[in-house]
């Protein structure tokens, strides 16, 4: 049955990315979350046995999850289910395909397993996304093989200023490029430490080769469709949605505006009454600055 | 010629590329109005579950039933087969679809990601010019096909794409394949056959 199918291409990788955009990623801890999540109009979870809000309260290590719990939200959700593994940690994301996961995230908010590589991800068939802060480590993680990039902000803060800060300054930098001329885009790849085929594409294109969703911070409607209208193709929301007072209607809200980012009276319509967003933290405060894992 | 696409979610703005390209005037659907004077739409791949509710909170669900109902052209691909299905297995109970093609359908029937696959489709009852890079995601299989209904492309033995009167199915991704053919195919055949016939 199988002769005429080649898997793993990156265009197959890049396609579930496609599929995904303008959509929300959300952060579930077990079967039941997934299913609220699902309810809600997520277009995929993120399966992890903490948000990173509690990571962060928590400290210690923080690793891959147990492949049971994995295994359950797999079981619960009919939507793509995607976990993380840590920066560098090539054994992890090999134990995540073998489970059959959607997508593998490599990822700042797990604590990193090597200082200076990240995972060979073109060695994988299940396709990667990781994070970024800037073009040139964007670029440096599609030259390694990641098929989406997420603007990293500060996870588990709920404060989505390093989110938009993130945005703006890859395409910032996006933007720089489609106005240099030769010798700049050579200049470009020594300044952004990015290989210099991606920088030149990148210029022609005016955006990343693959799609640009965003994380970190985002805990509101309003917040989604900021991220959206500044640019980003659809959004990761983690501690956002569980650690508010009614996970179940600020979901559903943040999808709609998601969508409908443009549109203010839709915007407003659903921001209507959805209780305590989380409280969260100034990300200037925090003890542990994640986006500063990645190399 | 003004096209709609569905653009809820999913990999709406790679058919609205491809259509602008070949001259459509391409409008992004996302409140019923926006339905207002569509000669044509596309319904994109995505993720079905999310589209069904999106389409229920936008308002769009019962006017794009009616725009349907009255033989509006339309291309469904992947999670857009899905909503145009008469029938869908592994659907949630608060799935909807609109039954313009009568055919049934079982979604992520290949398996997961990991089995997400690229294969050349013989499409030579829609286009010469040899194989078509067929781009199947997380694709759904069509698993029942009724006596109103063409097969157009088959692959492994299944339906890949299928039509019924103006409604047009495929379970694969011509626009994430960098190949037109089969877009150039449904305005000339599908869209452009119904206008003239209208106007004459």
């Amino acid at each position: 049955m199988t002769e005429n199918r080649t898997t793993g291409t990156a265009r197959v990788k890049r396609g579930l990315a496609e599929m995904l955009r303008g959509g929300v990623i959300m952060d579930v801890v077990d079967a039941d979350q997934a299913k609220i999540a699902e309810d809600a109009g997520a277009v995929a979870v993120m399966a992890l046995e903490r948000v990173p809000s509690d990571i962060r309260r928590d400290g210690g290590v923080a690793r891959m999850s147990d492949p049971a719990l994995i295994e359950a939200i797999k079981a619960a959700v009919s939507i793509p289910v995607m976990a993380k593994c840590r920066i560098g940690h090539f054994a992890e994301a090999q134990v995540l395909q073998s489970l059959g996961v959607d997508y593998v995230d490599e990822s700042e908010v797990l604590t990193p397993a090597d200082r200076e590589h990240h995972v060979d991800k073109w060695a994988f068939t299940v396709p990667f996304v990781c994070g970024a802060t800037s073009l040139g480590e964007a670029l440096r993680r599609i030259s390694e093989g990641a098929c989406m990039i997420r603007s990293k902000g500060e996870a588990g803060t709920g404060d989505v200023v390093e989110a938009v800060y993130h945005l703006r300054t890859i395409l910032g930098d996006i933007r720089k490029l489609t106005v240099a001329d030769e010798p700049g885009l050579f200049v470009a790849a020594k300044e952004h430490r990015a290989p210099y085929d991606l920088i030149k594409e990148v210029a022609e294109r005016g955006e990343l080769p693959v799609p640009m969703f965003c994380a970190g911070g985002i805990a509101t409607p309003a917040d989604a469709s900021l991220v959206m209208q500044l640019g980003a193709q659809a959004v990761f929301v983690g501690s956002g949605i569980f650690k508010a007072s009614d996970p179940a209607s600020r979901a559903k809200a943040i999808v709609e505006a998601t969508t409908h980012y443009a549109d203010a009276a839709i915007v407003a319509k659903v921001s209507r009454g959805l209780g305590e967003a989380m409280r969260g933290d100034d990300a200037r405060t925090v003890a542990v600055k994640l986006a500063e894992r990645g190399w | 010629m003004k096209l709609g696409v569905l653009a809820l979610q999913g990999a709406f703005r790679e058919h609205a590329e491809v259509f602008g390209g070949l001259g459509a005037d391409v409008v992004e659907v996302r409140r019923p109005e926006h339905l207002d004077a569509l000669d044509a739409l596309v319904l994109p791949g995505g993720e079905s579950t999310t589209m069904s509710k999106l389409l229920v909170t936008s308002g769009l669900l019962e006017p794009l039933q009616r725009r349907l109902s009255d033989g509006l052209a339309v291309l469904g691909t992947c999670a857009g087969l899905i909503l145009l299905a008469s029938g869908v297995g592994g659907a949630r109970p608060d799935q909807r679809w609109y039954s313009a093609i009568d055919v049934t359908v079982d979604r992520n029937a290949y398996g997961r990601q990991l089995d997400s696959f690229e294969a050349d489709l013989d499409i030579t009852a829609l286009a010469p010019g040899g194989p078509f890079p067929g781009v199947f995601i997380r694709a759904p299989v069509i698993t029942s096909v009724g006596p109103q209904v063409t097969v157009l492309v088959t692959h492994e033995g299944l339906a890949v794409a299928v039509r019924q009167g103006r409604a047009v199915g495929l379970t694969f991704h011509p626009e994430l394949s960098g190949d037109q053919r089969i877009h150039q195919w449904f305005l000339r055949e599908v869209v452009q056959d119904d206008l003239s016939r209208r106007t004459a």
